[in-house]
C-alpha cells in the first residue's frame, strides 16, 4: 500500500507507511493506558483508527445515524474578537454572531460570553451580558448558554489581590502559597456564583465553565463548589469543560468530597463533576505537537472512551486547537479535525463534541 | 435533553424522536427535519414569513417535548 498522507500534531503534513501509522496508534494507546490507568484500545478499535486515517478523502464524517450535537466555547468571540481568541474581528455584534452560528453555521447550541472571556472581567459587565442573553433567548430557537473561564490566576498579583503562589513557592513559603490559593478560590467562586445567578434570572438555558482548572486543583475546587451551589438554587443546565488532561497540584492537598483533586485524570475528573451535579462533562486530552495526528487521536480516544464508559452524564469531548487529538495550530486542518471528531464518535462513543 | 435532563445521547434521541413521532435516524436527516419543522411550526433556519421564530418557536417546542424552558416560563409570567 502506498504511503498515507496525514498530519503532525503541529498541523504540518507528513506521509507515513501503514506500519508506521499502526505503530503510532498502538504506542499512543499504551501511553494513555499507562498514565491514566485505563484500558488500551482493543484490536478492532485500532483497526477502526487505521480505517479513519487511511481514508483517501480530505474530509470524513460519521456513519449516518451516529451524528452528535455540538456545544462550543467562546462562540461570539470566534467571529468578533481578534487573534487573541482566534477571532476574525467581523464588525458585528456578539448577538449577531450567535445568530449566525444558529442560522448560517447550523450549530445545535451556542453560548454568549464577555469579550474578555473570564468570570472576573465579566462580572462588572454582567448587566450588559444579561440583556444580550435576554435578546438571544427571544430571537433564537437553540439552547443559549452563558460561558466564561474560572481562570483563577486572575486573582493573583498583578491582576488581583492575592500574592502569586508561584512567587511564594520560589521562596519555599509553601503554606503561605496554599493560603493565597484558597483565598483566590473563594473570591473566584463568589464571582462565578454572582454572574451565573444573574444569568438564571433572565432565563439562560445553561452555563459553560470553560477551561476549568487552568490554575490547578484550587481552581477546580472553586468550580465544583460553584456548580453545587447553582444546582441547589437554580434550574441552570451546567457544562464543565476542562483545561487539561491532568489536574495540576498547584496546592496539592485540596479535596472535594474526600477526594484529592491534584493529579486526577479525565475519568476521575468526571466523578467529581458528576458529584457536584453538572449535566455535561467536557474532557480534555492534550496534543503533542511532535507526534502524528494518528498518535494524538489514538491517545485522546483511549482516555475519552473510558470517560464515556464510566459516565452517567453526557460527555462532550473537547475537540479543537491543541486538544482531543486536533493539531495545535490556530486554523486546525479540516482533514485532521474531521478524523479526530469521527474517532471520538465512532470509537469513544461521545454524546457530543 | 442533555443539558437540562442529563440524558445520554441514545436516550435523548429516543425521547425527542418519540415525541415527534419519527425515528432517531430521522432526527439527523435534514430533508425530513426541514419539512417536519415547518409542519410543526417549531422554527427553521431560513426566514419564512408567517412561521414562528425565536421564543414563539421555543414555546411550541416546550409543549411538544413536554419540557420546561426557562425563557418561555419567564415570558408567560410577564404576560399573565
Amino acid at each position: 500500500m502506498s504511503k498515507i498522507w496525514t498530519r503532525m500534531g503541529d498541523g504540518q503534513a507528513v506521509e507515513m507507511t501503514p506500519d508506521e501509522l499502526r505503530q503510532d496508534i498502538i504506542e499512543a494507546s499504551e501511553d494513555a493506558a499507562d498514565k491514566g490507568k485505563v484500558p488500551p484500545l482493543e484490536e478492532r478499535e485500532i483497526e477502526k483508527l487505521m480505517e479513519i486515517f487511511s481514508a483517501p478523502w480530505r474530509v470524513i464524517g460519521v456513519e449516518p445515524g451516529h451524528e452528535v450535537p455540538l456545544t462550543k466555547d467562546e462562540t461570539a468571540c470566534t467571529l468578533v474578537s481578534s487573534q487573541l481568541s482566534s477571532g476574525a474581528h467581523l464588525p458585528i455584534s456578539r448577538e449577531a454572531a450567535v445568530e449566525v452560528f444558529e442560522r448560517v453555521f447550523a450549530f445545535d447550541t451556542m453560548e454568549l460570553g464577555w469579550i474578555d472571556y473570564s468570570f472576573k472581567p465579566a462580572k462588572p459587565m454582567v448587566s450588559l451580558d444579561q440583556v444580550a442573553i435576554e435578546r438571544l433567548l427571544a430571537t433564537t430557537v437553540f439552547p443559549i448558554l452563558y460561558g466564561a473561564m474560572p481562570n483563577m490566576g486572575l486573582y493573583y498579583t498583578p491582576d488581583g489581590p492575592y500574592t502569586n503562589p508561584a512567587d511564594l513557592l520560589g521562596m519555599m513559603k509553601v503554606e503561605e502559597a496554599r493560603e493565597e490559593e484558597m483565598k483566590a478560590a473563594e473570591l473566584c467562586m463568589e464571582d462565578m456564583i454572582f454572574v451565573c445567578k444573574r444569568m438564571a434570572e433572565v432565563g439562560a438555558d445553561g452555563i459553560d465553565f470553560d477551561t476549568t482548572a487552568s490554575a490547578g486543583d484550587a481552581d477546580f475546587l472553586a468550580t465544583l463548589k460553584t456548580v453545587e451551589e447553582l444546582k441547589k438554587t437554580t434550574d441552570l443546565g451546567i457544562e464543565v469543560g476542562m483545561s487539561g488532561e491532568f489536574i495540576l497540584g498547584m496546592h496539592g492537598e485540596v479535596e472535594y468530597k474526600g477526594k484529592r483533586l491534584a493529579g486526577l485524570w479525565p475519568q476521575d475528573q468526571l466523578k467529581m463533576v458528576e458529584a457536584a451535579g453538572a449535566d455535561i462533562f467536557g474532557p480534555v486530552v492534550n496534543t503533542k505537537t511532535n507526534k502524528s495526528a494518528a498518535w494524538n487521536v489514538a491517545r485522546a480516544v483511549t482516555f475519552v472512551k473510558e470517560v464515556c464508559k464510566q459516565s452517567t452524564i453526557p460527555i462532550h469531548a473537547n475537540v479543537g486547537m491543541g486538544v482531543g487529538g486536533t493539531p495545535m495550530f490556530e486554523t486546525p486542518p479540516v482533514d485532521a479535525l474531521s478524523r479526530a471528531s469521527v474517532a471520538m464518535v465512532e470509537i469513544a462513543k461521545v454524546d457530543g463534541l | 435533553m442533555q443539558l437540562n435532563y442529563r440524558m445520554r445521547l441514545p436516550e435523548a434521541k429516543k425521547y425527542v424522536a418519540d415525541k415527534l413521532h419519527v425515528s432517531a435516524f430521522d432526527l439527523s436527516d435534514s430533508t425530513v427535519m426541514r419539512n417536519l419543522r415547518e409542519e410543526l411550526d417549531i422554527g427553521l433556519i431560513e426566514a419564512v414569513p408567517g412561521l414562528s421564530k425565536g421564543l414563539a418557536a421555543k414555546s411550541r417546542i416546550a409543549d411538544l417535548l413536554d419540557i420546561k424552558i426557562a425563557a418561555v416560563d419567564i415570558l408567560k409570567g410577564q404576560m399573565s
